[in-house]
């Protein structure tokens, strides 16, 4: 019984409910960063795992503020953590992987300005989920946003070559596909 | 008679030409921050489904933006530079806070369709990019204008999406009514996919517009 709720959780984040194609969250590198298949992958990379991590502690904040009767310090201790992991991976990426390192670029520290990373750990606290709960659906909210950030990279790949109007190239045809895929995510409703 | 109608011409000139109606004006239409920087994405598609959390969005934006604007300019000198985004943040965060508590004070229906939203003006990239490029840099006054003009610029924006939704969704504005009974409305509209599209449109006349405005002044 169990198993199938955090089944459902998983499915839910990444598919019915998908953070960039139902929920709009992370628009800003869904835009940005979608040009190119290799680096979307790896940012839908990176932004998963700080989603996990900053899941964990926000769990951790939550039982601490419960404690301590101050849900006003929810959100500054949320994105002050957020911001800290994300500083974290970035100097634990530049350790380990030069060449990531450089290949992520700015992307890595505009993580922090994320909203789907903030969303996963406040919807988390909204929803009442226990720690194995909320590490599934912040794993379930990133491959997700990894899932639709490729799609999109993917298309985006294939209209370049394509001639189209002057009017309609960059954002304006991005959002069109977003809107395409969008409806097209909607269909896994009935998953539910 | 005709010294002071002078003047008043030149007052408004002056007005025109002068740098801190530039400052407010820039963000109403030459940088949008929403059809011409494409910043803050996330609120403009989640919560235009209606006028009314269009309007609602967008004040509490602005209201942040101008708070979190005067204070980083206030500060900008005590602030070291490696902890600046760090620290505006915070101060980001502080004045999200207290919106947050003062929409439920006032409408708590308005707050629940809302939802997490309004927790995440937080990272609206279009606060922290107005305090790091532009109130990081200059006076107190200045950075209230510009804070003036971008959130002006970003209400209007999600008015414009949110009117388009309702009205072609629901077939209503601010919840009036404007349809006949047998209207059928679009519900894709009111759908996420709807917010994409209607984005997609918005931005397509504004190329179609500035391509027109480009080839008449090379004709000319």
């Amino acid at each position: 019984m169990a198993e199938e709720s955090l089944w459902q959780i998983f499915i839910g984040a990444s598919l019915i409910n998908n953070f960039v194609l139902a929920y709009f969250l992370g628009i800003c590198p869904f835009l940005g960063v979608s040009g190119k298949m290799e680096t979307a992958s790896k940012m839908g990379a990176a932004v998963t795992f700080v989603m996990l991590i900053s899941s964990m502690c926000a769990y951790g904040i939550h039982q601490v503020l419960v404690a301590v009767n101050a849900p006003f310090l929810q959100l500054i201790s949320y994105i002050v953590v957020i911001a800290s992991t994300v500083q974290l991976v970035e100097m634990f990426v530049k350790k380990m992987s030069p060449a990531l390192f450089r290949a992520l670029g700015i992307f890595l520290p505009l993580i922090t300005t994320n909203c789907a990373i903030l969303a996963v750990a406040l919807f988390q606290t909204n929803k009442g989920y226990g720690f194995l709960e909320s590490l599934v659906y912040a794993l379930g909210a990133g491959a997700g946003f990894t899932l639709a950030l490729i799609l999109i990279a993917g298309l985006r790949e294939q209209l370049a070559l394509v001639k189209i109007p002057s009017t309609v190239k960059g954002t304006t045809l991005t959002l069109i596909i977003a809107g395409i895929l969008s409806l097209a995510f909607m269909g896994f409703a009935g998953l539910g | 008679m005709d010294k002071p109608a002078n003047n008043e011409n030149n007052f408004w000139q002056n007005l025109a030409n002068s740098p801190s109606t530039n400052d407010f004006l820039k963000g109403l239409w030459k940088d949008n921050p929403v059809f011409v920087q494409v910043l803050g994405m996330c609120p403009v598609l989640a919560v235009t489904n209606t006028a009314a959390n269009a309007l609602a969005m967008g004040l509490a934006t602005a209201f942040v933006l101008l708070m979190s604007n005067v204070l980083v300019a206030a500060l900008k000198d005590f602030i070291p530079k490696q902890v600046r985004i760090a620290s505006y943040i915070l101060i980001i965060a502080t004045f999200v806070t207290i919106t947050d508590y003062a929409i439920q004070a006032i409408s708590v229906s308005l707050h629940k369709s809302l939802g997490a939203f309004i927790s995440l003006i937080v990272v609206n990239c279009l606060i922290l990019s107005r305090a790091e490029a532009f109130a990081s840099k200059n006076t107190v006054g200045r950075s209230i204008l510009d804070a003036l003009g971008m959130g002006l610029g970003f209400v209007v924006a999600l008015l414009c999406l949110g009117g388009v939704r309702e009205l072609l969704g629901s077939g209503s504005l601010f919840g009036w009514m404007l349809f006949p009974e047998n209207f059928q409305s679009w519900i894709v509209m009111i759908l996420p996919a709807g917010g994409f599209f209607t984005l997609a449109l918005w931005l397509f006349l504004i190329n179609i517009w500035q391509e027109r405005k480009q080839k008449t002044i090379n004709h000319g």
